[in-house]
């Protein structure tokens, strides 16, 4: 029992940590690219590199926190640019063939001794050098906190059937919202959607009885950047939502399924495939802004298996839905720390030390990505009618 | 400058030799410098000359906050300090202390500590007094272009056969580079850890490699074919298998350098250029091993089908060919390639790791794409374009750093200009 | 005939129309009194093999021209042509094409369809994983919901929006599509995704319509509601140029007819009379010089069903040749 609630409450913490949510920002970005437009991006790591150097770089040299956002989405902006203007005309592979060098040759660049004042080279760029302007803003005070002081303890003292029942009762809600979301119009409505937000809050009210999780307040890895982390999600899923319902977005399925038909309705394509790629470009430089929020700006840990990583996250929650991104990078990362924690708990050293459940995990990971891709392309959230690969 | 830069490329070139020697003889370090997380980091470095380690060299470390302490190198030329505090540390060399037949043009370089909590690694340029009289620019250059060569033909090898599953298939097969990496892993199970000969155990690398292709396709491609699953699908599909393989290889070697020999390499010198007995070989089998699969794919039967399926697969079904059998085959020979590369290429660097394949992937696919996707030639000539640039532009300025990313680079901006690459026919693209 | 009566005719009178085109320059590339369609010197080459080399062509304005030819003849390669999909290699070399005064000559496929010539295809671009309603407001034109950033305020585009919505209600319920709105594309049968094409390239209200072989896979229940359509099409004043196999079709519906061999443009005429042509019948049948194409006896669709049967047989004796 313990060592389940300890691998749970492990998941719990990787679910919420500020770095799923920067994956979870990049995988919406990923989203419009791939999901919606169908533009095989392998670069968005690249993009995620470009926001967190321009941010990182611009307030170590003391400029203000705002001249590094606008560096770190600029970068991003002229990277799209420079990759779009040539491929997007070209067959879809030679844009996936662009993208994963040109990130490479971001990562070659930054992590270049040349650069050594800038990007502060293989080393990269310690958090401690530009994170103070972010929590100097936070408004949540020092010390630290529990999010929601009461929890499973403090009912008939912890007994197990507390804590299974209130398991059972949090996978019956994300079971049912799972389903809302797939069955489509779970918005339609102020009665379905305040059922939603009732569902989702009473879950998350839930999760957090079940499996509390203390931080600090602000601190390096606190609070304030998970609030920040997770408010962006929010912002972003809801920009992404305006976005794909409207004219501009049923002009991006009508491109995934064919160009040509979209041209000949007299619709610049070359001009929407590059606004699109612009635009999930930038998803992606705020992603890796707040991937480096908590941690520092290291380009090998921004490489090409970061961008496979929001693949996997993308395909597990559903291409082309509006949740999926955020559900695909959540359960991502807490099956992926689930996943090496029970190895750890329950397969004996002999077979697999520490060490290796780490690369156990990570094999799965890998596994996991092509039986979806093979058997359930959709994801979950996804409807396989109108989900096409197309390139 | 000129010096400085054949000092880089002879640092990158022992680069792999360095980690090895230092991962096997940790205790040769007289002290050990450990770093404490958040409180202490070490800088450390190796002081060797492209002839051999210097060592009782006097070193002087200067820092922020006054910081200043003299260090020694030991016995295998290894040096390292502690620090406490990041920043920026210059690292001088006391030239006195040079033996007399060794010279520097760069006594000291600066340092940058980023965090605490590690270990920062410095290298410090010093060359023996003679070398530099002897090595001019033009020597350097044809010591390059060996080295480009080997490296191409070693590329040449891997992505023919990602070329010809390209053009067979449709498919970008990103765990092409697994390949790769698995036939120098299974040379080191196979020759260094099960003391095979080289040959023998070269030769059961590549019929094992050769295996994991037919079988490959036997239980995942075709079947996945014949599922119908769109290009795009099955190039994620080969994403997921890249990951799980690489991880596969990090599980049971660890993230260490292996060997597939236990011997350093023997090395011969014709005028300029220096370089060692297994590099040659390498050379020359790579050679014969490219000319019989050109052969094969001119004037045998089975090649003719092969470029016939590349061509047109509808029309060569239709014309009573058996794809599938074609496209089998393809796979078999393609993965035998890649694991001969890999073996061929964890005896020429000496060494092999979990992600070898992962840095080469994308020369491989800047070799196929440079050729024109799907041609087997094209591939051959875009691997030997990548491994000269890769190897000679360090020499002709370009920043050490920067010789992957120049490769790139090239890749992306033939791309512009003339997308069906430079042997691809103009009608494949659009 | 006099150039000056062209605009007030009225063209939805079949009486007035044969009157027009009796005027007409019956010879290949002949010059139009008011042609909305302008191609000069128009070539392209597949490697050594020449697929299009047409000298001039004109298509008068509010008419239905028929654009026929044995296969192979390049009429759907002439079609990405003038609508941007494909580049002649003649361009820049006296390569010059204009639709409604205004060149066409570099002009792209989106650019093309905005001037007003908007073009179907021969195998239907229905877009099948989305709904028939959301395949129609596609098509119109000039969508503010369409920028970027207004996109995400749906208060700067609802009202047209709207507006678009009953139009495309409007053209649903015309071609029998009213019922199938929700519907995915996909759903519908090879006759249907023909109409949608269709009725979607109305959406952006063209002057022009080009039709890639409508007729090709409807069936016949539907075939006769289709050919209304284009023929209402053109009594509203809109200009029709159409690609088609079946003679039926076009004798049934076309005011003039343009024909292709080789790549090049060889006949002109009334569709009553150009059938008798000898270059056509030349051209078009090769082996069957000895039957008369204005023979209507001939024109039953089981006769013209064998002769095509014969056309493609030798075409597919020829490839497995090569």
């Amino acid at each position: 029992m313990d060592t389940i609630q300890l691998i749970l409450n492990g998941m719990m913490r990787e679910a919420l940590s500020p770095q799923t949510a920067a994956v979870a920002i990049a995988v919406i970005g990923l989203n419009i690219h791939f999901g919606f437009t169908g533009l095989l991006n392998m670069g968005q790591s690249g993009f995620m590199l470009l926001g967190a150097y321009g941010f990182a770089i611009s307030i170590w040299h003391d400029l203000p926190m705002v001249v590094g956002l606008l560096f770190g989405f600029g970068a991003a902006l002229i990277f799209a640019l420079i990759l779009g203007a040539p491929t997007l005309k070209l067959r879809g592979d030679y844009l996936a063939i662009v993208t994963i060098s040109a990130a490479e040759i971001i990562r070659y660049v930054g992590r270049s001794a040349l650069l050594t004042d800038f990007t502060g080279s293989a080393q990269g760029i310690p958090g401690s050098q530009y994170r103070s302007s972010f929590t100097g803003l936070s408004f949540f005070g020092s010390g630290s906190f529990t999010l929601i002081p009461f929890n499973y303890t403090d009912v008939a003292d912890g007994a197990a059937w507390v804590r299974v029942l209130g398991w059972a009762i949090a996978i019956a809600i994300v079971v049912v919202l799972v389903l809302r979301l797939r069955r489509g119009g779970a918005f339609n409505g102020i009665a379905q959607a305040a059922l939603m937000g009732l569902l989702l809050v009473a879950g998350v009210f839930l999760l957090f009885f079940l499996f509390p999780v203390p931080n600090q307040r602000t601190g390096v890895n606190g609070w304030w950047v998970r609030f920040v982390a997770w408010g962006l999600v929010l912002l972003c899923t809801f920009v992404v939502y305006l976005l794909v319902r409207s004219p501009w977005g049923r002009l991006l399925r009508g491109i995934r399924e064919d160009e040509d038909a979209i041209r000949s309705l007299g619709k610049n394509v070359f001009s929407i495939k590059m606004q699109a790629l612009i635009i999930g470009g930038l998803f992606g430089a705020l992603g890796g802004i707040v991937y480096v929020l908590p941690a520092s700006v290291q380009p090998d840990s921004m490489g090409r298996s970061l961008t496979f990583f929001c693949y996997t996250a993308l395909l597990i929650g559903g291409a082309a839905t509006i949740f999926g991104p955020v559900l695909g990078a959540v359960i991502f990362f807490a099956a992926r720390i689930g996943i090496k924690y029970t190895a750890a708990a329950y397969v004996p050293d002999s077979i697999m030390n520490n060490q290796q459940t780490e690369q156990f995990s990570y094999i799965v990971v890998g596994v996991a990505l092509m039986l979806i891709v093979i058997f359930r392309p959709q994801g979950i959230l996804g409807n396989k009618r109108e989900l096409r690969f197309n390139v | 400058m000129v010096r400085g830069v054949a000092g880089l490329v002879l640092a990158l070139l022992l680069t792999p030799l360095i980690a090895l020697i230092s991962s096997g003889a940790a205790n040769a370090v007289d002290t050990l410098c450990l770093a404490e997380a958040d409180k202490t980091a070490c800088i450390a470095g190796t002081l060797r000359t492209e002839a051999d380690v210097v060592p009782d060299v006097t070193l002087t470390i200067t820092g922020p906050g006054g910081f200043s302490e003299e260090v020694t190198t030991g016995e295998t030329g290894k040096w390292n300090v502690q620090v406490t505090e990041p920043g920026a540390y210059v690292v001088k060399i006391d030239e006195d202390s040079l033996p007399d037949d060794v010279v520097t043009d760069h006594p000291e370089v600066t340092i940058n500590v980023g965090r605490l909590g590690a270990t920062q690694a410095a290298t410090l340029d010093v060359r023996t007094g003679s070398y530099s009289a002897e090595s001019s620019k033009f020597d350097e250059l044809v010591q390059s272009t060996v080295n480009g060569l080997r490296l191409g033909l070693l590329l040449a090898l891997a992505s023919v056969g990602l070329s010809l599953i390209y053009g067979t298939t449709g498919l970008s097969n990103f765990a092409h580079a697994e390949q790769v990496t698995l036939g120098g892993i299974l040379g080191y199970y196979l020759i260094n850890r099960g003391g095979l000969s080289l040959i023998v155990g070269g030769i059961l690398v590549v019929v094992i490699c050769a295996f994991t292709g037919w079988f490959q396709d036997r239980v995942l491609w075709q079947p996945l074919r014949r599922r119908g699953l769109g290009l795009t699908q099955l190039m994620i599909v080969t994403i997921g298998l890249s990951l799980a393989l690489q991880y596969c290889y990090q599980y049971f070697v660890g993230a260490r350098t292996v060997r597939v020999v236990q011997d350093n390499p023997e090395v011969s010198t014709f005028g300029p250029i220096t370089i060692t007995n297994q590099s040659i070989v390498a050379m020359a089998i790579s050679v014969v091993v490219l000319a019989a699969v050109g052969y094969a794919l001119l004037r045998t039967r089975i090649g003719r089908a092969t470029r016939a399926v590349s061509d047109n697969p509808a029309l060569a079904a239709a014309s009573g060919i058996d794809t599938d059998k074609v496209i089998r085959l393809v796979w078999t020979v393609a993965m035998a390639l890649a694991g001969l590369s890999g073996l061929l290429y964890a005896l020429v660097t000496n060494g092999i790791k979990w992600d070898t394949g992962l840095q080469i992937l994308l020369l491989l696919f800047a070799a196929v794409t440079l050729g024109g996707l799907g041609t087997a030639f094209g591939a051959l000539l875009g691997a030997l374009i990548i491994g000269l640039v890769v190897e000679i532009s360090p020499v002709l300025g370009m920043p050490g750093d920067f010789k992957y990313a120049t490769a790139l680079l090239i890749l992306i901006l033939l791309l512009l200009v003339r997308p069906q690459g430079l042997l691809g026919k103009p009608q494949r693209v659009g | 005939m006099s150039d000056q009566t062209v605009a007030s005719r009225n063209l939805a009178d079949p009486v007035a129309r044969r009157e027009l085109v009796s005027g007409f320059d019956a010879s290949p590339g002949g010059s139009k009194p008011d042609s909305i369609l302008l191609v000069d010197k128009i070539t392209r080459q597949f490697g050594g093999m020449t697929a299009v080399d047409v000298e001039h062509l004109e298509v008068q304005r509010g008419l239905i021209t028929a654009l026929i030819g044995p296969n192979g003849a390049g009429k759907t390669t002439f079609f990405n042509l003038i609508t941007g999909f494909d580049r002649p290699t003649s361009a820049g070399k006296g390569a010059h094409w204009a639709f409604d005064g205004r060149t066409l000559d570099k002009t792209s496929a989106s650019s093309v369809a905005q001037a007003g010539m908007v073009r179907t295809f021969q195998l239907t671009k229905a877009l099948s994983a989305m709904t028939v309603i959301e395949n129609m407001m596609l098509g119109a034109q000039n969508q503010a919901g369409e920028n970027l950033f207004k996109s995400m305020f749906r208060g700067s585009w609802r009202k047209q929006e709207q507006e678009i919505e009953a139009k495309a209600d409007e053209l649903l319920a015309r071609f029998k599509l009213y019922e199938k709105k929700d519907d995915y594309a996909g759903s519908l049968s090879g006759g249907q995704r023909k109409l949608l094409e269709m009725a979607r390239a109305l959406m952006s209200d063209p002057k022009m319509i080009m039709l890639d072989e409508p007729m090709a896979g409807v069936n016949p229940a539907l075939t006769q509601s289709l050919l209304g359509h284009i023929q209402g099409l053109r009594d509203e004043g809109m200009t029709v140029l159409f690609v088609e196999h079946d003679m039926h079709v076009v004798r049934h519906i076309s005011d003039w007819v343009a024909v292709m061999a080789e790549g090049r443009l060889v006949a002109e005429g009334p569709a009553d009379t150009v059938m008798s042509n000898p270059a056509v019948i030349d051209a078009y049948l090769g082996a069957h010089h000895d039957t008369d194409l204005g023979d209507d006896a001939l024109l039953s669709d089981e006769a013209f069903e064998q002769i095509e049967g014969e056309v493609e047989a030798e075409r597919e004796a020829e490839e497995e040749q090569q």
